[in-house]
Order: C-alpha cells, then sequence, then structure tokens
C-alpha cells in the first residue's frame, strides 16, 4: 500500500503519456532486437518517429492503412518478433478491431497495441479523434491484456513489463500533459493496482467516506481532488487501477469493502472501460456498495482545448472534487 | 510427375469430401477449387513440406474456408494423425472450422477474409529482415478480393518490394451469393495488382500441373517485386455434378454424393 512517493501539487510538471512510450520504445529497441515497429502515418504523434531514426530497419511505415498495419504485425510475431503496431486508439483499436481479434488475439501472438491520443484530452481534433470506448472493446477480446499509465514513469515501467511480457496488449496513452505523480522508482506489475492516497502508514483505515479507482489521467485528478477532501476531514482512498485486464481483484474488494461509496474515474465512456470492469469485480464478490462512474456519459466528445474539455467534463482536479463533494 | 500428382489431388479430394461430409458442414466447392495449387506447393516444388523452420516456404491459405484441402494434405504429410479428419469441426476436436496455429503445419490463424493475406506479408517482411531465403505463399480467393485489406496488403507488399511474397488467386468465379460478376465485379484482376507494382502470371487452368509448377518456379525466381499467380479454377472441381455451382459452396455431400464422386475421382 502506498508504496511509492507520491506528488500531491497540482502545479507538478506535465507530459503526455505518448512521449514517454516513444522515449521508452528506443531504449527498449536498443537492448532487445526482436522489438519492431509498425505505423500508420501518425509516426510524429504517436512518437515512434525516434525510433524509427535509430533502428530504421526494424521501422515499418504501412501508411494510412490501419487494418493491414495489424494484421503484417501479427505475422511478424509468429515468425517471434516483438511488433509494436502504433497509430491513435481510434484507429488501432477501433477501425482495426476485427484484425485483432482474429489475426492478434485468437492466435494469441505477441503484438503489442499503442493507442495513443485516447479520450477528450486529444482535445483539438474533436469527437472523431477521441476514442471513448477502447479500453472496453479491447478488454472484452480473449487474450488481450488492456494497461493505462497514470503518468510518466508508470510509461515507462509499463513498457518494460509489456516487452517482459508474451501475449497482446493494449497499451493506452494520451496525447496531453498527464501530472507526473511518481517517480523513477515505481513499478508496474500486469494485475495490480497501487492506493496512491489515503494509507496511513501502511495501512487502511477500516472505513472510509469514498474509495475511487481511477485511470490514466484521472488517477492525478483524483488524487488532488482527495487531498482537498482529507483537508476537510473527510477520509479517501485513491486507488490507480493502470492494470485495468488483468484486473487487481483483491486491491479492488479490499479497498471497496471499507468506503461508504465507490467512484470510477477515467477518460472513457461509463459503458465497459474501468467502471465496467471495477463494477463486475463488485457485483461478482457480492461487495454491496454503491458505485458512482466519472466518465463520458454515454456521449461523443467535441473539439476543444484539452483543458476546456476536461473541465467541461469534469474531469480535472476540481471537476471531480465537486463530483466526490457531493457524495460525502 | 504431373500423372502422380494428378492420382495425388483426387485422392486429397476424397479425403477432403469424405471430412467435409462426416462433419456435415463446411467448404465444398472452395476446397475443391483450391486443391490443386495447393498440391503442387506441397508436392510440387517440395519447400512447403519442410518442417524445418529455415528450409520451409510458408503456405497462407487466406481463404481459410477452403481448408479441408490443406488438412487433407498436413494429414497425408505426417503433420498430423490421419484419424483427425474424422472429426473436423466437432466439439473437442483439434481440427477447427478454420485455420488456426495450434494444428500442426498451419501457421497462422485465417479465414476471415483478407487478413491472411496481410499477416502472410508480416511473414514475408519479418524474414527479409531477418535475411532468410523462405519465401511465402498466400492463396486468396477472388470473392476475398471485395475486402480492402487485401488492397492495404497490395499496397504495401508493391511499396516494400517483398519479392519473397506470393499470392496465388483461386479464380473461380463464384462467390456465397452468386457469380463474382453478379455480386460485386473483381476484374480486371492482373491490371488491379500491376498497379500496385506486383508481376502477374497467369495460369488459364489451375488444375494443370504443366502449367502450375513452371508459373510457381517463376513466381519464386521473380526479383524486387511481389508476383501473383492468377489462377482460373472451377469451383468443385472434381466433382462432376458440383462444378461450377455456386450451390455447393458451403454444402457438406450426402453419402450418395459422395459414391458419385468416389467414382469420379478415383473411378
Amino acid at each position: 500500500m502506498a508504496k511509492y512517493n507520491v506528488n500531491l501539487d497540482p502545479d507538478c510538471e506535465k507530459i503526455a503519456t505518448r512521449k514517454s512510450f516513444g522515449e521508452a520504445l528506443v531504449k527498449l529497441g536498443g537492448k532487445y532486437k526482436g522489438i519492431v515497429v509498425l505505423d500508420a502515418d501518425l509516426s510524429g504523434s504517436v512518437q515512434t518517429a525516434k525510433f524509427a531514426k535509430e533502428w530504421p530497419e526494424r521501422h515499418f511505415n504501412m501508411g494510412i492503412a490501419e487494418q493491414n498495419m495489424v494484421g503484417a504485425a501479427a505475422g511478424m510475431a509468429a515468425r517471434g518478433k516483438i511488433p509494436f503496431a502504433c497509430s491513435f486508439s481510434v484507429f488501432v483499436a477501433g477501425r482495426a478491431w476485427e484484425i485483432v481479434r482474429n489475426s492478434v488475439c485468437y492466435p494469441n501472438l505477441n503484438v503489442k497495441l499503442l493507442g495513443s491520443h485516447a479520450g477528450v484530452l486529444t482535445g483539438e481534433d474533436g469527437a472523431s479523434h477521441q476514442a471513448l470506448e477502447d479500453i472496453a472493446i479491447m478488454r472484452a477480446l480473449p487474450n488481450m491484456k488492456v494497461v493505462c499509465p497514470a503518468d510518466h514513469y508508470e510509461a515507462l515501467s509499463i513498457m518494460q513489463a509489456v516487452v517482459d511480457d508474451f501475449g497482446p496488449t493494449y497499451i493506452r496513452v494520451a496525447r496531453q500533459g498527464t501530472a507526473v505523480i511518481y517517480d523513477e522508482k515505481v513499478s508496474f506489475k500486469f494485475g495490480k493496482s497501487d492506493v496512491v492516497f489515503g494509507a496511513a502508514n501502511g495501512e487502511l483505515p477500516k472505513k472510509v467516506d469514498v474509495c475511487v479507482f481511477a485511470t490514466g489521467a484521472l488517477v492525478g485528478s483524483s488524487l488532488f481532488a482527495a487531498a482537498r477532501l482529507q483537508e476537510e476531514g473527510k477520509k479517501v482512498i485513491v486507488v490507480n487501477v493502470s492494470s485495468i485486464k488483468p484486473i487487481d481483484k483483491k486491491t479492488i474488494i479490499d479497498c471497496a469493502s471499507r468506503a461508504g461509496v465507490c467512484v470510477t474515474a477515467e477518460d472513457h465512456s461509463v459503458i465497459g472501460g474501468l467502471a465496467g470492469a471495477v463494477s463486475e469485480v463488485l457485483a461478482e464478490e457480492g461487495v454491496g456498495v454503491k458505485l458512482v462512474k466519472i466518465g463520458m456519459q454515454d456521449k461523443f466528445g467535441e473539439s476543444g482545448k484539452p483543458v476546456d474539455l476536461y473541465k467541461k467534463y469534469g474531469f480535472d482536479e476540481e471537476g471531480v472534487y465537486k463530483s466526490l463533494k457531493k457524495l460525502v | 510427375m504431373t500423372q502422380d500428382l494428378k492420382k495425388k489431388a483426387a485422392e486429397l479430394r476424397m479425403d477432403a469430401l469424405r471430412m467435409i461430409s462426416k462433419a456435415g458442414s463446411g467448404h465444398t466447392g472452395g476446397s475443391m477449387s483450391a486443391m490443386d495449387i495447393l498440391v503442387a506447393l506441397y508436392y510440387g516444388i517440395g519447400r512447403a513440406d519442410q518442417k524445418k523452420e529455415d528450409d520451409k516456404d510458408y503456405v497462407i491459405l487466406s481463404k481459410g474456408h477452403g481448408v479441408p484441402a490443406q488438412y487433407a494434405i498436413l494429414a497425408d504429410l505426417g503433420y498430423f494423425d490421419k484419424d483427425e479428419l474424422e472429426h473436423l469441426r466437432q466439439v473437442g476436436a483439434m481440427l477447427q472450422g478454420h485455420p488456426c496455429p495450434k494444428i500442426p503445419g498451419i501457421t497462422l490463424a485465417t479465414g476471415s477474409l483478407g487478413q491472411g493475406f496481410s499477416a502472410a506479408h508480416g511473414l514475408a517482411l519479418s524474414l527479409k529482415l531477418d535475411k532468410k531465403p523462405n519465401q511465402v505463399f498466400a492463396i486468396l480467393g477472388d470473392g476475398e478480393l471485395q475486402e480492402g485489406i487485401v488492397w492495404e496488403t497490395a499496397m504495401s507488399a508493391g511499396h516494400y518490394m517483398s519479392d519473397n511474397l506470393i499470392a496465388i488467386v483461386d479464380n473461380n468465379k463464384l462467390q456465397i451469393d452468386g457469380t463474382n460478376r453478379q455480386i460485386m465485379n473483381v476484374d480486371p484482376i492482373q491490371a488491379k495488382f500491376e498497379s500496385f507494382g506486383w508481376r502477374v502470371i497467369q495460369v488459364t487452368d489451375g488444375h494443370d500441373f504443366k502449367q502450375l509448377l513452371p508459373a510457381i518456379e517463376r513466381a519464386k525466381k521473380n526479383e524486387r517485386q511481389p508476383t501473383c499467380i492468377w489462377c482460373h479454377t472451377v469451383k468443385g472441381k472434381g466433382v462432376p455434378f458440383a462444378e461450377n455451382k455456386v450451390e455447393y459452396h458451403g454444402a457438406a455431400l450426402s453419402e450418395e454424393e459422395l459414391k458419385v464422386a468416389e467414382e469420379a475421382l478415383l473411378g
């Protein structure tokens, strides 16, 4: 519990997790010669251009054709390569979904999918480019693992874990800067969640007012909101669910059973994503606690500055604070 | 040699028909039209059947519904016990309705049309990256050419000059709902592939080994561009009452029909 140092300053440095991904990929590319990278004309946006420059023979730009990008990645994985197929989440998870299903997940090939520009944090490009269903549709696939880093350092750690692991994985990263809440000591493990707030001296209180399960940029927002509520005398737990599949049932049940009310917080539809995954655990285990879902309420996004969209949809610190305040 | 191949193909056709009939479902027409292409690859040029990774050429049946033809061959070559053919499409059995790599001799999961071709090109790219001499044969149906991913793949293989990728089009002119011409015209096949930078070799009779073998040999030697072997075939080939009949796309033969087929194929 609260194994890592966590930054509670809302004005801390912000780094886009797509950049963290790109940085990790170049380093790992030097160490693991089996890594190959496939792009669909977005190597600048998804930050694979550095890999392409460093390891040109192992970089394949497949053009604006995401289905063939994923299909080709499957063929490469069938010969033992570790392909990263990279594009915007909407395209790699959405447009290419059936290729991911039949050519990657069904034969359980070691293809890593990088979905960048997830959520309304994508900003100005608008609804067509803001993936809000990708966690749901990737999570439903057998053999697929789904991960979403809370910040820069966790993204770096996730990349090492993804390469060490075998099998298809969907890595969800964002375009815009995300608060750097961890430091280099953070160590991601598949199937493990991290309690980032609410444990005193490593112990969770017997009873808390609210427990928040968050993923991605919403971990930072929830963390800063929780710190404010704590100052007001409320007891709050915040859990970073970066491993959405496999999910850490033990931590979720342990935390939820101490809470008066539970909340999920994600830059994703409230249908089938983190909210769906947490609901399934709570229902299956008979944890009778109310669950409030912060996320896109069965709606598409829209164009706007990421900071304005986060404000409008209640995904920033203030928004999460207000949502929690209503509950405690 | 071609007489031996003809005999082998006739026997394997019966194996495929029997397994589909026993299963009670499966794709008779497309298995028959692709059989001679597969026999040419496995028995005619010798490299498809090598079990050592470095020696073999990959055979990817992108039109995965024709897999009874490939299963008959793999069993005949000893990749798995021939008894498995009795259990095609049954619960708990190894042989699935469409190819998947848990089956010995099958490299990729195919049958969702167009995807096998795309993944076959992925294999070809990775072989080039590793400086391996192996070649990849992808067998496509003509109806399959209606899938968009086929042309994404064709474009990328032309772009990467993937001369270790050979597409073989089983052009039997029929698909489930009718003729290609009625449903969605795929012609001109040659001009389409050529415009993406492919060399096209036409085989006017895709059941004639005297044409198939030299076409494959030529394709293997082609450099700096991928090759498409465009084979005119007959759906249901070898089974007189099923030839060119769209009704036999996905129909299993009855016991009586099997007898008629056996008489026609094996005499």
